[in-house]
């Protein structure tokens, strides 16, 4: 699901816990009958699912226990950091790891190279959901040879890009979506729009938060990124990468951002009082946006995103081998990327399916929100979604984009020309081993 | 016999629960962290691979690693300097009698009671660039934004406000127990042969609370050596970005410890023995620093002169 949701958040262990009782037969729905059960029939079984932010799965949980008294569901959410960190340690101590574990795009890679630690989902029968998936979704979740599937999507991350109506128009700027898409083709008509915009010195207001996650979505959308195929960190000799770069440190030198780091305290602070006009939004944006920014109903609204489509987030759900029921927990991930749910926790949590059968959907097609001024959402991220072209990532994804984010912030703060900055990560991205 | 041995090895059984946990959970880290400083060791790899001591050249050829000491050193002396001559006046203020006398020592002793990152979320909305309080004030006087987080000496200032705020009462109580053993005649000669106030701290109470002093002093070196929470909060709750534990994104207020953390815990590649390495170095310029400060504390003039 979402990328850093919660990121920002006290980095405090939240544990909710949903118990679930009532009686009724099991078995209703797919999954897992290839394998045999390893628990007793009537046993109660606790599974613990560890998220990085609320994926919005707490009303499927009520639903499922409908179908499967004896399972109990746990959910621990931890933030982004400290849950992909926590995650490795508890692989390699082999203890302490939930039943589920959700595994972030960027962190993917990490968690499929070690095909040992995690359970076949196969064995459960559940490689015959490989043609409900966008494939190169269904490929992330694979160990590296393909031989086994070790985890299942949740959503995928299409781009698009909110901005503030009331903002633009007092800048003097389009703000019918339409018109505002056409004004930026490319980033640089996006820089241009951007001057414009401080030309027009709106109060309070900045063009653009910070250029890290534009950054990213710029690299996002090139055919490689920060890695070649043969995981090789390419990061030097990718001039994708190198454009993005110049291009995000074009937006803080002509005075165009917040200065609002992405999922700090003060980025929050700025949604409230309106900070910051435009924002890269991928699909699990706009349920945070709605979240932080609740007294701006009506004042958000999408366009799409300059440069094309790409991806930025989205999710798997994995069972760790270390899980005493893989076969329960198998089910339950069947039972919550289900065609049905990912549709239902698009509509409540803006989170995009990844399955492309709910694309053409008519109740996803024309599904709109009204906080984004009616926005027919489900069209926009359809289109970012089908469009999208797969990146290869590789397993220090994260590392790799820590390096280059703090580049930015030198610039960023006055500390760094932008050559110097580049110096320096390039420095940075080679001791990462 | 029977009753000598009992004399003689019992002792021993008493103290002894201490030294087995100190051995297990002291001891046993510091010796095993030098051993895994001498690998190239990851908690990945199911292998480590002996290097001696290819870590600490590495080490000391990082320039991020003396950042980290540079910073960990500015930000000791600029919350314990003024942390505990605060203290020291705030004991001495307290060190007579005043109504309310146990509400004012309560009250010392809340700030260190709260959670730390209550504490430091707290004071990074304090130190906000826009929206901070702080700076709100400041411009009052016309002194315009500060970013605090991005400054290399502004930042430092914020934090050792944070680490003064929550130390600061509570060395005060030391120094208050240590003072109230000082004997009143003293004060009362003082005050009869024409001493002022002020001379009076200077001539009587500090001489005479020396060895407290000297425990203080250690003690609070120890601390800043090894701070941690607060910076590793501070970057996240301020706005300025950055890695989890870099320090901001040029790591300017990256301390040791938090170096320590990032190498062997932020990043993934998990590696322990960098870590384990820099642990060593650590531990190393706590004592230097411990050691220099025991000494020019003892030249505190001793006795009553």
């Amino acid at each position: 699901m979402t990328p850093r949701i919660r990121r920002f958040g006290l980095p405090l262990l939240t544990a909710s816990l949903l118990a679930l009782a009532t009686a009724c037969g099991g078995g209703a729905d797919g999954g897992g009958t290839a394998a045999e059960s390893s628990a007793q029939p009537g046993e109660k079984i606790k599974l613990t699912i560890g998220l990085f932010g609320d994926f919005g799965f707490k009303p499927l949980y009520e639903e499922y226990k409908k179908t499967r008294p004896n399972i109990e569901i746990v959910e621990n959410v931890t933030q982004f950091n400290d849950h992909h960190s926590n995650l490795v340690k508890r692989l390699a101590t082999n203890a302490g790891a939930g039943d589920i574990e959700a595994v972030e795009v960027g962190y993917i890679s990490t968690f499929t190279a070690q095909p040992g630690k995690f359970t076949d989902l196969k064995q459960y029968g559940l490689d015959k959901r490989q043609a409900d998936y966008l494939d190169w979704k269904w490929q992330q979740g694979l160990s590296k040879d393909g031989s086994q599937v070790l985890g299942l999507g949740t959503d995928v991350g299409g781009l698009a890009m909110c901005y503030r109506k009331d903002l633009f128009k007092k800048a003097g700027l389009p703000d019918e979506r339409e018109e505002v898409s056409a004004l930026w083709p490319t980033w640089e008509d996006y820089i241009a729009t951007g001057k414009k915009f401080a030309a027009a010195d709106v109060a309070g207001a900045k063009f653009v938060d910070s250029p890290g996650e534009i950054f990213r979505a710029m690299v996002n959308q090139a055919p490689a990124g920060l890695y070649d195929a043969q995981d090789n960190i390419i990061v030097a000799s990718n001039p994708d990468v190198k454009k993005a770069w110049d291009l995000s440190n074009q937006l803080t030198q002509e005075g165009l951002t917040a200065k609002l780091a992405a999922f700090s305290p003060p980025w929050n602070t700025g949604f409230a009082k309106g900070s910051f006009a435009t924002i890269i939004c991928p699909a699990w944006m706009t349920g945070f946006i709605q979240e932080q920014a609740k007294d701006s109903a009506g004042k958000w609204d999408i366009a799409t995103v300059p440069g094309g489509s790409g991806n930025s987030g989205g999710s798997h759900l994995m069972v760790p081998k270390q899980s005493k029921h893989p076969k329960e927990a198998a089910e339950l991930i069947d039972f919550l990327t289900s065609k049905e749910n990912q549709a239902k926790v698009f509509k409540e949590e803006g989170t995009f399916p990844s399955i492309p059968a709910l694309y053409d959907d008519p109740s996803i097609q024309n599904f709109t929100k009204p906080f984004f001024g009616d926005a027919p959402i489900g069209k926009i991220y359809s289109d970012a979604a089908k469009a999208l072209k797969p990146q290869h990532l590789g397993p220090k994804e994260g590392d790799v984009r820590v390096a280059i984010g703090n580049g930015l912030g030198r610039v960023e703060q006055g500390k760094q020309t932008p050559d110097e900055a580049w110096a320096q990560v390039l420095e940075d991205v080679k001791k990462i081993k | 016999m029977r009753h000598t041995l009992d004399v003689r090895v019992s002792p021993y059984a008493y103290v002894a629960p201490f030294f087995l946990l100190f051995c297990a959970f002291g001891l046993f880290p510091l010796v095993y962290t030098a051993w895994v400083s001498l690998h190239e060791w990851t908690l990945l790899s199911e292998t480590q691979e002996f290097v001696g001591l290819g870590n600490y050249t590495t080490l000391l050829a990082d320039s991020y690693f003396w950042n980290a000491t540079f910073n960990t050193l500015s930000i000791g002396v600029l919350s314990t300097v003024p942390q505990l001559a605060l203290a020291i006046w705030l004991a001495h203020l307290l060190n007579r009698r005043l109504r309310f006398q146990t509400l004012f020592r309560v009250a010392l002793l809340l700030p260190n009671v709260t959670s730390v990152v209550a504490v430091v979320v707290i004071f990074s909305q304090l130190f906000g660039r826009d929206f901070g309080i702080i700076n709100w004030m400041l411009s009052w006087f016309g002194a315009g934004h500060i970013d605090w987080a991005a400054g290399t000496a502004s930042s430092h200032v914020a934090l050792s406000v944070m680490i003064m705020w929550r130390w600061t009462g509570y060395n005060a109580l030391i120094f208050l127990a240590a003072m109230q053993a000082v004997p009143r005649e003293l004060y009362e000669a003082a005050t009869l042969d024409g001493a002022s106030n002020l001379t009076q701290l200077r001539r009587i109470t500090i001489p005479m609370i020396r060895p407290t002093i000297i425990f203080v002093v250690i003690v609070s070196t120890i601390g800043a050596m090894q701070v941690i929470a607060e910076p590793m909060l501070f970057g996240q709750s301020s706005g300025g970005g950055g890695g989890i534990a870099t320090g901001g994104p040029d790591r300017q207020f990256q301390t040791l410890a938090l170096f320590v953390y990032e190498q062997g815990f932020a990043n993934s590649t998990f590696d322990f023995g960098y870590a384990s390495a820099a642990s060593w170095l650590m531990f190393v310029a706590v004592v230097l620093v411990a050691g220099i400060n025991f000494l020019i504390t003892r030249r505190v003039k001793g006795g009553l002169v």
